[in-house]
């Protein structure tokens, strides 16, 4: 068997003078509440922030220009990707549609629904939610059940979606619906994509706070949702195939390692320039496998460069190994300092390790468990 | 990877597939020294490879030679081809000529400090380096030795020292040599950039990490095959989801493994970069630990013998892991650099480290080891 290849990522000095063009915007465009908010781990919804970065032509980065996008490299959108992460800038507004619905509609969207959605989200004027989990299919997504039923002018929804985030900041849903018959013999067929308006009559969205208190997640139930026939997204039962890539780009960016970012800074500043061995050895490590990990990381970004898409089983590496390194963080953290953790303490090492203690479970469920992972990987070798 | 490195590979990958069987790499741990093997490598052009071409050799870079040895590793052959080429490049920097291999190079750690004299016209060496690899069946030794508090490189052949023999815990030669040698002048020579203490600590430290990764690498291949081949409850243990996650792991970490060698590799030209060769041996050592763990448990018993091959490669694993410096030495290292640059640099010190890829800061390594 080969060994797992991740190629070397390419030089790419067009993106390290792109990096330096990102420091400076966020020099001047970060405010002190911006560096010291803590919601959730990607820094917080501001359209605001969205719209300045649309319009220095960071969203969108990779589309061809005549749907709104600036033909740039996918290591060049990597680079504004883990500057704003590394910074904790305030991204969650459009992160989800620009790093997937977007794409997604480039690929298998009418001409019509990219003319008229791809500049609104290169724009970052348009945000997009994901639903597809539901109270009865977390993991076994082929077990969801929302139903969208063909009408003489379109589909007729009914379901029930949760955990979709960020609902009550989205333009759209992007929503996994069954449309063909059940059949246990092939689970996976009968799915299609549909881009619904939260808005839209027969959708009632309830928040579901999470346990530090924040509102991301929501519950949406659908009654008798009408929407029109072009809220379908590809083909009629292609949806399974679709989401596929979809959930692939989900996974291979530096988010799967930079979510405790903000944490490693604190620990470091809190540990002085002149730290004691211990502590040098503990930084030193997590360091270490960080290098590792962007190499890794980068390597996949050279690799959907490079036209071969986004790996499967390299993006579900570099998460299982990132998300592995983020939760080790708060306990190092414990490990090398007498502190209690303080949510909204005016510390920013207490106030930051609360926030990150309260969300580390997440990082090895979200966008697919660990145990998923292990099962995409162990499938990669050939064992599944 | 250049036409020239491929024929290499394609000469090692086939001479070592032969020549490597569990019965030779064990009889080396008795002491039996593979000559043969090195003969066959020579006559390959492998040996030499670093040589310029007009010398004989293949040109090849050391990055592609370390490649090169790391290959051989994969086979867990038992010959100091890596070292060999560590002491080639060495003394090449230094404009120091030597006739047949294999070489090897000392100290092998920081706490051990040779010291150079002068005596008259020509030099004195003196100190103890102990755990030098495959000393005892090496021409020479090309050392790093201090005089006046300046870094050399002195090529010392076995007349100039003495040889307890030692091993690590996979059967690998690691000897104690006392140096009492008087060198001719053409052997001395002060260190070049690439070839002082730090430098070759770290360049230990490179091949190590790619050493590391290789056996890891095979380590993964001959788990899963296990795996796949052993049947208990009527199924092979494939079928097993704890077992298919474990394999998951392995493999996680060889591939982590392997980026770690490959920053190792883009390391060590122009200048040796050490804090990316620092993160290299951190990673590449936890990857070989966890992955070691993972390879054992899934051969369950039978992989706790002499016999059965696993233990050939994680006994490396176990032993090179803490050559050339353990993950506690080269994570001091990274941590006291990131540290002393501040926690608002922070992530620019991450994104910047290997771009301009000059002579790091040598200080601060081994640094409060005693």
């Amino acid at each position: 068997m080969k060994a797992l290849e991740f190629t070397p990522p390419p030089l790419s000095p067009a993106a390290e003078a792109l990096r330096a063009e990102v420091r400076a915007f966020l020099a001047e465009t970060m405010t002190p509440a911006m560096r010291r908010d803590k919601s959730g781990t990607l820094g917080g919804v501001n359209p605001e922030f969205s719209r300045k970065m649309a319009s220095r032509g960071w969203l969108g980065m990779t589309w061809p220009k005549q749907y709104g996008g600036h033909e740039r490299s996918a290591l060049e959108r990597y680079v504004v990707l883990e500057e704003m992460l590394a910074a904790g800038a305030p991204i969650n507004a459009h992160y989800i549609a620009d790093r997937q619905s977007g794409p997604l509609i480039l690929r298998f969207g009418t001409e019509q629904q990219r003319m008229t959605l791809l500049p609104r989200i290169a724009g970052g004027e348009c945000y997009v939610c994901i639903g597809m989990s539901e109270p009865g299919s977390g993991s076994d997504l082929a077990s969801v059940r929302t139903r969208a039923t063909e009408t003489p002018d379109g589909f007729c929804i009914n379901g029930r979606k949760i955990w979709t985030s960020y609902v009550q900041h989205s333009h759209y849903i992007l929503l996994l619906c069954k449309t063909g018959p059940l059949d246990e013999s092939n689970r996976s067929a009968g799915f299609s994509q549909f881009l619904v308006d939260p808005k839209t009559p027969g959708i009632t969205v309830t928040p579901v706070l999470n346990l530090s208190g924040e509102h991301h997640f929501n519950e949406v139930v659908f009654d008798d949702v009408l929407v029109p026939r072009d809220a379908l997204i590809g083909e009629l039962h292609n949806g399974w195939q679709q989401l596929s890539s979809e959930l692939a780009l989900e996974r291979s960016g530096p988010d799967r390692f930079l979510a405790a970012f903000k944490l490693l800074r604190e620990m470091t500043r809190v540990v002085g320039q002149n730290p004691s061995e211990r502590a040098a050895i503990e930084i030193g490590r997590v360091i270490s496998h960080i290098l590792v990990l962007r190499r890794m990381s980068r390597s996949i970004a050279g690799m959907i460069e490079s036209g071969k898409g986004a790996p499967a089983l390299q993006g579900a590496i570099v998460k299982d190994l990132g998300t592995t390194l983020e939760q080790e963080l708060p306990e190092l953290a414990r490990k090398l300092f007498d502190i209690e953790p303080s949510p909204g303490s005016d510390d920013a090492l207490e106030a930051v390790l609360a926030n990150i203690i309260m969300h580390a479970p997440s990082f090895s469920i979200r966008g697919g468990t660990r145990e998923i992972l292990r099962s995409t990987i162990a499938r990669g070798l050939g064992l599944r | 990877m250049s036409d020239i490195q491929s024929m290499l590979s394609d000469a090692i990958t086939r001479l070592l597939t032969d020549y490597c069987t569990k019965e030779v790499v064990l009889a080396s741990e008795k002491g039996v020294w593979a000559s043969d093997l090195w003969t066959a490598l020579t006559e390959a052009g492998v040996t030499t490879a670093l040589a310029p071409e007009d010398q004989g050799g293949c040109g090849l870079d050391l990055a592609a030679a370390l490649r090169l040895a790391g290959c051989a590793a994969g086979f867990t052959a038992p010959i100091p081809l890596g070292e060999h080429y560590l002491a080639c490049a060495i003394l090449a920097g230094v404009g120091i000529t030597h006739s047949d291999g294999p070489l090897t190079i000392a100290p092998s750690n920081l706490r051990d400090q040779l010291v150079l004299k002068r005596a008259g016209t020509q030099w004195h060496l003196t100190g103890t380096a102990r755990r030098v690899p495959w000393a005892r069946h090496c021409n020479g030794v090309v050392v790093s030795a201090s005089f006046e508090g300046k870094d050399m490189v002195a090529l010392v052949v076995p007349a100039g020292y003495t040889v307890r023999e030692g091993a690590n815990i996979g059967g690998e030669p690691r000897d104690t040599l006392c140096f009492d040698a008087t060198l001719p002048e053409d052997a001395v020579a002060p260190a070049a950039s690439g070839s002082g203490r730090f430098e070759q600590h770290a360049l230990g430290a490179a091949l190590r990490s790619v050493q590391m990764a290789s056996v890891l690498a095979h380590t993964l291949d001959i788990t899963v095959q296990y795996g796949q081949d052993r049947v208990q409850f009527g199924r092979a243990l494939t079928k097993f989801q704890a077992v298919q996650h474990n394999l998951a792991v392995l493999a996680s970490q060889s591939a982590a493994g392997n980026a770690a060698a490959d920053i190792a590799l883009d390391s060590l030209q122009p200048g040796i970069d050490f804090f990316n060769i620092a993160a290299a041996k951190v990673r590449s050592g936890e990857a070989a630990s966890i992955g070691a763990g993972l390879a054992h448990q899934v051969h369950g018993a039978i992989g706790m013998t002499l016999e059965y091959e696993l233990n050939l490669s994680t006994r490396r694993l176990w032993s090179w892991r803490d050559e050339f410096g353990n993950e506690a030495e080269w994570a001091a290292y990274v941590g006291r650099k990131v540290a002393a640059a501040g926690a608002d640099e922070l992530w620019s010190t991450i994104t910047s480290a290997g771009l301009s890829n000059v002579v790091s800061d040598r200080s601060e390594i081994g640094e409060n080891r005693t």
